[in-house]
């Protein structure tokens, strides 16, 4: 299929006895959001690992576009289009709102390597800095220091940071954690009218954000998908409620 | 390009506030500033050399600590090794002075480099050879962090001190005098004022080179390499090549300031490569507050000073600057320019 974004090719990864990834494809298409759910330890954070770039899989491979990743740096793949958040959120606490989205934007601009002229004045930096905010309807806070936001500001910061990129994919990983119901409502408002553009794939555990949300689930369990498809059929899988809805968090 | 872009952008504020100059931070630093260059330069003209010169001194060990501070306070790296580029931009001023003294070459093979007593290629040759140095050291020591990063570049520099002080013939730990000031065209070195000129000349170079720099996006690069290294990756920029750029540009700093150094004294010895000055230029670095601007001439002067006025009293001098560094790290967690002039914003 051509419209395939981001796709991950038989992924194993092991940790001494452990398989925390085995046998892991998934695909990732052009305009939907695909999310990865599964309970505490079913090796989400390992699989994320090796789509963002901080783990190798022992065996497989991870293709953005058409060009594989598998071995590429953390910033290679930003470069390439993969935008990224992260659980806990990792912004520059001390620095303005804008100064950490407009990072995202000089690295699509060529290199780093330019010592003299100053990025406060540089509308080439500042302008898609600040459209990134708006589509997060963050702009107001611009020149706010992160510091100062709050929690789910801070959610929509990181997400603001990952489209400076321009992405082809965005990997957002539990987006909602921490958010109230008004904050999760208004993530997911955002995050509904974002996919026309760039596809999600979405790691989240608020069930009804990722029913609401996805166009497409994957079941993770003890490293292997044991179950794919729309929310429907999700919820009706035998295994799939035996797993993980009938436990904890049904 | 820039007219053209939507006129809904262009309206909202897309910069902040800018400072007023008038600000207490600015008057703190002009007044700074300000007295270095003219309490010796009225001291001249009284005809007070001794104090010229310590002015001089002031100012070089300022502008030393204002390339340690690029690589701590804006770039995070706790390098425990500055004395390295000290010593090398000492000696190869000391080396150079000999060799021109001498009429011998420096080397004859593979080409032939005679010495020079000319500031301008001394400085030239230091500035290369410390950003070489800096170079295969940083490239080596920045694969490591914390902890390990303070004891490489600690070891690395211990390594060149044991080299000089075993090279005989460069005097080895007797070290090497240089017998006349390296020269300029149309200056007179040897003149206290003029060469302490040239000092105050070095350091306003290098704060305002480390100003503009930290403005720019190789700036807005190595704060975030500082902040959050995972937040630079994730937005696809390497750290690593941008924090070996900065430990090259700081190191460079530092050696320009030891060739300068050396040649304020007429001598040059394994003591410029000692651990002990790079533990006072960090010193000086965490005196004057890490990461401003204007911090290590604030430490400068008061080390200097304490060195200067307490050592003449007592040889046991550093105990007080024990005690006050401890006040500094326990209540002026900014340093003197912190206590002096307020908290710096990042912007």
């Amino acid at each position: 299929m051509s419209d395939v974004v981001l796709s991950l090719h038989q992924l194993h990864k092991r940790f001494g006895a452990l398989q925390a990834t085995n046998d892991v494809s998934l695909e990732l298409h052009q305009g939907e959001i695909h999310a990865l759910i599964g309970p505490n330890g079913a090796g989400k954070s390992t699989l994320i690992g090796q789509i963002a770039g901080n783990l190798r899989p022992d065996e497989g491979s991870v293709f953005l576009g058409g060009s594989e990743i598998t071995r590429m740096s953390i910033a290679q793949r930003a470069r390439l289009g993969l935008g990224r958040s992260f659980q806990v959120s990792s912004l520059a606490e001390p620095l303005s709102v804008m100064r950490n989205v407009m990072m995202g934007v000089q690295a699509l601009q060529s290199h780093s390597f330019r010592f003299w002229k100053p990025v406060a004045r540089d509308k080439q930096l500042l302008e898609p800095a600040y459209e990134a905010l708006e589509r997060m309807q963050l702009s107001h806070r611009a020149w706010t220091p992160v510091s100062e936001l709050s929690h789910g500001e801070r959610r929509q910061v990181e997400v603001a940071c990952a489209l400076a990129l321009k992405p082809r994919a965005l990997l957002l990983d539990e987006p909602m954690a921490g958010l109230g119901p008004e904050g999760s409502a208004k993530l997911t408002e955002l995050l509904e009218a974002l996919k026309v553009e760039v596809p999600i794939l979405l790691i989240e555990h608020d069930m009804e954000a990722v029913f609401r949300l996805a166009d497409r689930i994957s079941v993770l369990v003890s490293g292997s998908v044991i179950a794919q498809g729309d929310s429907h059929a999700i919820r009706q899988d035998p295994r799939v409620r035996e797993a993980y809805l009938g436990n904890d968090d049904a | 390009m820039i007219n053209n872009t939507s006129s809904g952008v262009a309206k909202i504020s897309l910069t902040p506030n800018a400072d007023s100059h008038f600000s207490r931070k600015g008057i703190v630093q002009i007044t700074l500033l300000g007295l270095l260059l003219l309490l010796p330069v009225t001291a001249y003209f009284l005809g007070h050399i001794y104090y010229v010169n310590l002015a001089s001194r002031i100012t070089i060990i300022a502008m030393a600590a204002v390339g340690l501070n690029l690589a701590i306070g804006y770039g995070g790296m706790v390098s425990f090794g500055h004395a390295a580029y000290f010593g090398l931009g000492g000696y190869v001023a000391g080396i150079s002075a000999y060799h021109a003294f001498d009429f011998t070459p420096f080397m004859t093979w593979p080409f032939s480099v005679p010495g020079s007593d000319n500031l301008l290629v001394v400085w030239l040759a230091a500035a290369i050879l410390c950003g070489l140095l800096a170079l295969a050291i940083g490239a080596i020591s920045l694969r490591t962090t914390g902890v390990y990063f303070i004891m490489i570049t600690l070891a690395f520099a211990q390594m060149i001190y044991y080299f000089a002080n075993s090279w005989p013939t460069y005097g080895g730990e007797d070290g090497l005098p240089i017998y006349l000031r390296n020269g300029l065209p149309f200056v007179d070195t040897t003149n206290a004022l003029s060469y302490f000129l040239i000092c105050f000349a070095g350091l306003v170079l290098a704060m305002a080179i480390t100003s503009r720099l930290m403005k720019s996006r190789f700036g807005a690069a190595l704060t975030m390499a500082r902040l959050n290294d995972v937040r630079l990756a994730t937005a696809g920029i390497s750290p690593y090549p941008i924090r070996l750029i900065a430990f090259v540009i700081s190191a460079v700093i530092t050696g320009l300031a030891g060739a300068l150094y050396a040649d304020l004294n007429g001598f040059v010895s394994p003591t410029m490569l000692s651990w002990h000055f790079s533990g006072e230029l960090m010193v000086i670095v965490i005196l004057g507050g890490v990461g401003r601007l204007y911090g290590p001439l604030a430490g400068a002067i008061l080390f200097v000073m304490m060195e200067t006025l307490l050592g003449g009293i007592t040889q046991y001098w550093q105990l007080f600057l024990g005690l006050v560094l401890l006040g500094v790290v326990l209540f002026a967690k900014h340093g003197v320019m912190g206590w002096l002039a307020g908290r710096e914003l990042n912007e």
